[in-house]
């Protein structure tokens, strides 16, 4: 702690008024731990519905329920959240800044968040029950949502301003506030990749609260935006959605990008290879993430060269990422590689999100995606950018800057069994779906036909062994913050950045008078 | 590929057995239609590529792995940094790679979206939670929903084993029928939210959106009469999971057959429209 007096408050008050960055970093990121757990409690009871052919334990409309509310809850509630989070706690540290720009507008958005998921989880004990429409929420069926459908959109603005805001005091963070003598080709990844993801976020936010605002009027209102019968058109929605809806899975995965640009050097202990490429790489992903939308609904019928259009620039996102991943491996390559555990999920993220990579392309190529398109493959794929992609990039970063953020060291051993249950049953859980997508499962029934009953279960086992596994994580993280070795201010053999030339635990001030960097 | 899902469920069927559950069931089924035999084509070859680039990048992960690490001693060379030649040739290349995956898709995608010179055309209406079949210019329609045993099995708690269902979940009360050999025009749409009309065996996945008509072209290979299954593509509702599609394959004289004794016995609902 600070000696000279500017300690935080105590008790809950610190928390319920506090503009320090690292606080709203550690409630963004605890929020997002809480999130992952409702989230993937949903997932379980999927996963058990599915567990064998017939209906067991829930009815159909509640299993749509289920998928829906998981989809949102971990895209909104537990993916985003944490990469804000580490936003909040390292994007200072890394250049040198006293504090995030715009500390209060920081503290209501963490709040808008909190209040939005309240309302979002609510709908589950409203009449009609919570959104059963999928996480797309596609008119016409998502107009057949109860009570909650009002309160589903709602807590959408919600979500979306808190989004906007945390993007916009991100850029103006980094724009402004950067040590003297770092220059933006200085920044460090994590911190580049945010920049471009706050730039997205703050593009295409405003275009998903515009589609599900149409779909209120025409709900309310009888507007016909998406209704065939006054002239307006369903398949519209799907075009303003994806157009949201595709730089969301990278406003998702740039920041694990990011993640993993910063662990692979330091325990390769050498810097990152192509550092130029490394950065122009993310801001093709992310131009490009704009002008593929379409590939996301390939079936509903479009011209023949709006399909090929979409399919060829869905491809060149291959090349940027391509990248990417030759620039990790020759970052190892004559490096002096050790295992500790946040180097663990890095390599885990590379292998894994490497195959999510290969059957994303698979997908671009029209013809087959007219096969795989909503089947099980599609979900096997997004698992894998998203799971061992985006979470387990989440998870390097908790483990390699948790040192930092508690001023100890964890349970290493704990932590590296936490890695192989994480890593093992996340493949039995989704490499199975695979099969089951290509031999013809569609996704989001509640039910299958018996020849898929084998590869249900295995799943399902895969699944439930996951869940169990996050709370080895809890664990760690608990233990952690209760204690443990004294962690030094470098932690790491090979530490790069100005993060580490800070204590551990990071003083609730730092570079109150701005370091000087070379 | 003598292991296609569903036909062989089909088969099975017709010997009198239940379809089993089956560990085999890994890939696409290779179909009975030119499209799915090309589609088939498309993703092996997509699926071959992907494998040696990921043998050849894993590959070199696993040895930068093994041969770098610092408890076997080895010391971080801190200059390589950069390496233009190298970086300029893993952009290059992709690019090729990709040239080439895109061009059989292309070609593949032209045929697929041309649905001109078919010989039949049949309207698909998806509806929560059934479909209707029409035969545009023959004035016989029907619809088609799940079969009574697998029903009464997908109740919770109805306390009958869906394994003893024949075709669980993959049955109708009455099959769409086309003939084979033909190529066979499909108009799609829907009377209340999206759906998607699919059999795998057929390769070809397109939605039905109410207000709007999307066309597409299947056919059967002459030498492949049978039944083929599948399901709707599209989350419809709650009982999405149980509007499943079965179309039995027919000879062409056989269907013609067929469409005869259906136009005898039917009194039209709508009015033919001459094609």
């Amino acid at each position: 702690m600070a000696d000279h007096g500017h300690g935080p408050p105590q008790g809950i008050t610190r928390w319920l008024t506090t503009t320090n960055h690292k606080d709203i970093g550690t409630m963004y990121l605890v929020f997002s731990l809480v999130m992952f757990l409702v989230g993937g409690l949903m997932a379980l009871g999927i996963r058990a519905e599915l567990f064998q052919p017939g209906l067991q334990l829930v009815n159909p409309a509640f299993f749509n329920q289920l998928t829906t509310m998981h989809a949102l809850v971990m895209v909104f509630g537990a993916v985003m959240p944490a990469t804000v989070g580490l936003a909040n706690w390292m994007i200072p540290l890394q250049i040198g800044a006293a504090d995030m720009a715009l500390p209060r507008m920081n503290l209501f958005s963490f709040w808008l968040l909190a209040v939005a998921f309240v309302l979002l989880l609510s709908t589950f004990l409203m009449p009609g029950g919570a959104p059963a429409s999928g996480w797309t929420l596609y008119p016409p069926l998502v107009l057949q949502t109860g009570e909650a459908f009002p309160m589903a959109i709602f807590s959408i603005h919600l979500m979306g301003a808190s989004s906007i805001m945390g993007a916009i005091n991100v850029i103006v963070t980094i724009v402004n506030m950067r040590a003297p003598g770092m220059t933006l080709m200085k920044l460090p990844l994590f911190s580049w990749a945010w920049l471009i993801t706050a730039y997205l976020l703050i593009a295409v936010m405003p275009v998903f609260a515009g589609g599900v605002t149409m779909l209120l009027t025409d709900y309310f209102f009888h507007t016909s935006f998406f209704n065939a019968a006054g002239g307006g058109d369903p398949v519209l929605y799907q075009h303003v959605f994806w157009f949201f809806g595709h730089p969301e899975v990278y406003i998702m995965i740039l920041p694990a990008f990011g993640i993993v640009s910063e662990i692979i050097p330091t325990f390769s202990r050498k810097p990152i290879f192509g550092y130029e490429a490394m950065v122009y790489a993310i801001a093709s992903i992310a131009f490009l993430s704009f002008i593929v939308w379409a590939h996301h609904m390939f079936t509903v019928g479009m011209p023949l060269a709006g399909q090929m259009f979409f399919m060829l620039a869905t491809m060149l996102i291959a090349v940027p990422t391509g990248v990417k991943i030759f620039n990790w491996t020759t970052t190892m390559w004559r490096g002096s590689l050790s295992f500790e555990p946040p180097m663990l999920f890095a390599l885990a993220f590379l292998f894994l999100f490497t195959i999510g990579g290969f059957s994303g392309l698979m997908m671009a190529i029209v013809p087959s995606d007219f096969q795989y398109h909503d089947t099980y493959f599609i979900v096997a794929h997004f698992h894998y950018v998203l799971v061992p992609g985006a979470v387990f990039a989440i998870m390097a970063a908790v483990y390699y800057w948790l040192p930092k953020w508690t001023g100890h060291m964890y349970d290493m051993a704990l932590a590296k069994w936490h890695f192989w249950l994480t890593a093992i049953f996340v493949n039995v859980l989704f490499f199975p779906q695979h099969f089951l997508g290509l031999a013809g499962m569609p996704r989001r029934i509640p039910d299958y036909a018996t020849q898929f009953t084998d590869w249900n279960m295995v799943s399902s086992i895969g699944a439930f062994g996951f869940g169990l596994s996050q709370l080895v994580f809890v664990w760690v993280i608990v233990k952690c913050a209760r204690g443990g070795e004294r962690a030094t201010a470098e932690v790491w053999d090979w530490p790069h950045g100005l993060e580490w030339t800070v204590p551990s635990p990071a003083p609730y001030h730092t570079f109150e008078k701005a370091p000087e960097v070379r | 590929m003598s292991k296609l899902p569903i036909l062989s469920g089909a088969l099975a069927a017709l010997a009198g057995v239940p379809a089993r559950a089956d560990w085999d069931l890994l890939n696409m089924p290779v179909g009975a239609s030119e499209l799915s035999q090309e589609i088939y084509g498309t993703h092996m070859l997509m699926l071959w590529i992907c494998v040696i680039i990921a043998v050849i990048t894993f590959g070199a992960m696993i040895v930068a792995m093994v041969r770098f690490r610092k408890s076997k001693g080895a010391v971080a060379d801190q200059t390589l940094l950069h390496n233009a030649r190298l970086e300029a040739t893993w952009t290059i290349i992709p690019v090729l790679i990709l040239i080439g995956m895109a061009i059989p898709a292309v070609e593949s995608l032209i045929k697929i979206e041309d649905t001109s010179g078919s010989g039949l055309t049949i309207k698909v209406t998806g509806y929560q939670w059934q479909w209707h079949y029409e035969y545009l210019g023959s004035g016989v329609s029907f619809f088609s929903r799940l079969a009574r045993t697998s029903d009464l099995a997908r109740q919770k708690g109805s306390g009958i084993d869906p394994r003893s269902v024949e075709n669980y979940l993959l049955e109708v009360d009455k099959p769409l029928v086309v003939p084979t050999g033909i190529k066979i025009r499909m108009l799609l749409t829907a009377n209340d939210v999206i759906h998607a009309w699919w059999v795998p065996d057929f390769g070809m996945k397109r939605d039905a959106v109410p207000g709007f008509i999307n066309e597409m072209w299947i056919s059967v290979d002459a030498d492949k009469p049978g039944t083929y299954r599948g399901q709707c593509a599209e989350l419809c509702g709650a009982d999405h999971g149980f509007m499943p599609i079965v179309v039995v394959a027919k000879p062409k004289a056989e269907f013609d057959a067929w469409l005869k004794q259906q136009q005898a016995a039917a009194t039209p609902v709508v009015a033919a429209v001459p094609e």
